[in-house]
């Protein structure tokens, strides 16, 4: 092609035909990019600044905005037990549901990636629940929570068991939304089986040789080569579990006794219930510190056990 | 003395069928266990859907309904506008899929096929943007769209769409065209094609695998969002189906159980059958973005 070119635009006519190509080109880029550029400007750029202003301020949507500088972070801090609480309980609920179901989605994909019969029916079974997600399920967990006809209940009582109260007990709240939060750990399944497909067969056939059972092989082939993808669904998932809302709202509706009273779900009563949307401003952004601290936190230690071909750390 | 070797090859061989087979048993077993846990709420959701109100809270857990109640659906249909919240939906998915696909596929072919000044960090700011919790832009996009006399109207969940609001969908497409050979473009361009020209007739002909993908995955995320639903839209006219389904529990807390299932029934319908006929797209948007490690 480069020939081509040079060809079509010999001696002089070289340098030109060049320049204006080169100029031409970056004004269809800047042109073609521009939505997305002025949408960044529109939609994230300027409510950034401006959420950032706000969180410096107390304002009810009704008066103008009154500066109070750090107010709102200190009484967060300090003087606010619903958030330390909100804080506490979306913690809680982002590292022992993600590592649950992190875990979960290895294992179905590992016993999915066998060569079994109805493959293609299983993985449309455990990865449905995922394409629901959101609103369906709370809706149906609430039912089945239920303390006195909920069907888990129900089941205990016929084995002579009696159940907690799931979403009415404030100390079984939270493990009834890990529990449920399992029950969709096909979302990160699909994602592990493109990268088991992804692991030299040799490895295996190493293994065999060597006499190792599948579950060394789990422990020292699958696993350390699975480290990146761990990695990242971990991440994503735990950034996505700070950030729960419809489980809460819908469910529980942060109750008993704030025993599910979500980071999210007090953003939302502080700015669409108590119309403090500079307060709610300053949550967000403590929101945004955490969930960037943490990611941090988690990028760092990956040196550590993360384990990428071809690099030396991983040895 | 041959004899006996032939003779413990053989046991040996036996031996690793049998534990193979075992083996298989298990996975076998784990797999339809797993399986039946995961059906349980799908069919308990639809069994109570099918009750009369006074076998809902019959106890044992009754699992066939007697009678049937056909009727809880069109009654659930029925006692709330749900026909306008299914075409309110169609509306907001469909105009805010066709936006973002369309702007999406666009700033995707600028970055991934033009070089223009400022566009590698531009690439990195947009996949922070990826990164940026929804949560910090919410309070002011909000105010601008009150400002704007937007609330209650549909432009809030449709308009950033056309602005490739959600930068996921931008990179997807990035990702999927920087594998087309870049000599077709090179080829066009010295036949005279502008490269807005390259963009329609090349490019986006080859791409409809994965403006597929995108468009399957952004309609299944707009179908069922619903924090943005609740804050924009106050009258029950406008309600999507994702924030009419909340009516069923505000309202009759502990009463309707059946048509409440019934209705999360109609909510769920449109995700499965598009899940089963379009599940090579889901697994191939795994395979393009590349997070397979």
């Amino acid at each position: 092609m480069n020939s081509a070119r040079s060809v079509m635009s010999p001696g002089r006519y070289f340098g030109k035909y060049f320049a204006s190509n080169r100029r031409g080109e970056a004004v269809a880029g800047i042109l073609m990019a521009s939505p997305w550029i002025i949408g960044f400007l529109i939609f994230v750029l300027g409510p950034m600044i401006a959420s950032l202003y706000l969180s410096f301020t107390r304002w009810d949507l009704f008066t103008a905005p009154k500066w109070v500088g750090l107010d709102n972070y200190t009484n967060l801090l300090f003087d606010d037990a619903s958030f330390i609480q909100s804080l506490k309980v979306t913690t809680i609920y982002a590292f022992i549901g993600v590592p649950l179901q992190v875990s979960l989605g290895l294992v179905l994909a590992t016993l999915l990636n066998q060569k079994i019969r109805f493959l293609g029916f299983f993985r449309t079974v455990y990865y449905l629940p995922s394409v629901i997600g959101g609103i369906a399920v709370a809706v149906m967990f609430r039912w089945i929570f239920g303390s006195q006809f909920g069907l888990i209940n129900g089941f205990l009582s016929s084995i002579g068991v009696q159940g907690p109260s799931w979403l009415g007990d404030p100390n079984w709240v939270l493990p009834s939304f890990i529990l449920m939060s399992l029950w969709g750990a096909g979302s990160s399944m699909l994602i592990y089986l493109g990268a088991l497909q992804g692991i030299p067969t040799d490895l295996y056939e190493a293994a065999d040789v060597d006499g190792a059972g599948s579950f060394v092989k789990f422990m020292r082939i699958t696993i350390p080569m699975m480290t990146p993808v761990i990695f990242f669904n971990m991440v994503m998932g735990i950034i996505a579990g700070l950030q729960e809302f419809v489980i809460p709202f819908i469910m529980t509706g942060g109750g008993p006794a704030d025993s599910s009273l979500f980071l999210v779900l007090y953003l939302y009563r502080n700015a669409f219930e108590f119309f403090k949307m500079g307060y709610a401003s300053a949550l967000a952004w403590l929101l945004f510190i955490y969930i960037m601290v943490l990611t941090g936190l988690v990028l760092r230690s990956s040196s550590m056990w993360v384990y990428y071909e071809g690099s030396m750390k991983g040895r | 003395m041959a004899q006996n070797v032939a003779k413990l090859t053989s046991v040996k061989i036996e031996d690793v069928r049998v534990t193979e087979r075992i083996k298989r048993g298990l996975i076998y077993a784990v797999l339809i266990f797993g399986a039946l846990i995961v059906f349980i709420p799908f069919a308990w959701t639809l069994s109570t859907a099918l009750k009369a109100q006074d076998d809902v809270f019959a106890f044992p857990p009754q699992w066939i309904p007697d009678p049937i109640v056909w009727s809880n659906f069109s009654e659930a249909v029925t006692t709330r506008p749900f026909g306008r919240w299914f075409l309110n939906t169609l509306f907001v998915v469909g105009v805010s899929t066709f936006g973002t696909v369309v702007s999406a596929s666009i700033v995707a072919f600028a970055f991934a096929r033009l070089r223009w000044p400022g566009r590698n960090v531009l690439f990195l700011i947009l996949l922070a943007t990826m990164m940026l919790p929804e949560q910090v832009t919410l309070i002011p996009t909000f105010i601008l769209f009150r400002e704007l006399g937007w609330l209650n109207t549909f432009l809030p969940l449709i308009v950033p769409g056309f602005f490739a609001r959600n930068a996921f969908y931008v990179f997807l497409l990035r990702q999927f065209y920087m594998t087309i050979p870049f000599d077709l473009d090179e080829a066009a361009r010295i036949d005279g094609a502008s490269h807005f020209q390259i963009y329609l007739y090349i490019i986006l002909p080859m791409s409809k695998p994965a403006l597929a993908i995108a468009a399957i995955m952004f309609a299944q995320f707009k179908w069922k969002e619903f924090l943005a639903p609740l804050i924009y839209l106050n009258n029950s006219d406008m309600f999507t189906v994702s924030l009419g389904l909340r009516t069923f529990i505000g309202e009759t807390w502990g009463t309707e159980w059946n048509l409440m299932m019934a209705a999360n029934i109609i909510f769920m319908i449109p995700l499965i059958l598009v899940f089963f006929f379009a599940q090579k797209y889901f697994i191939q948007g795994v395979v393009i973005t590349g997070v397979k490690g």
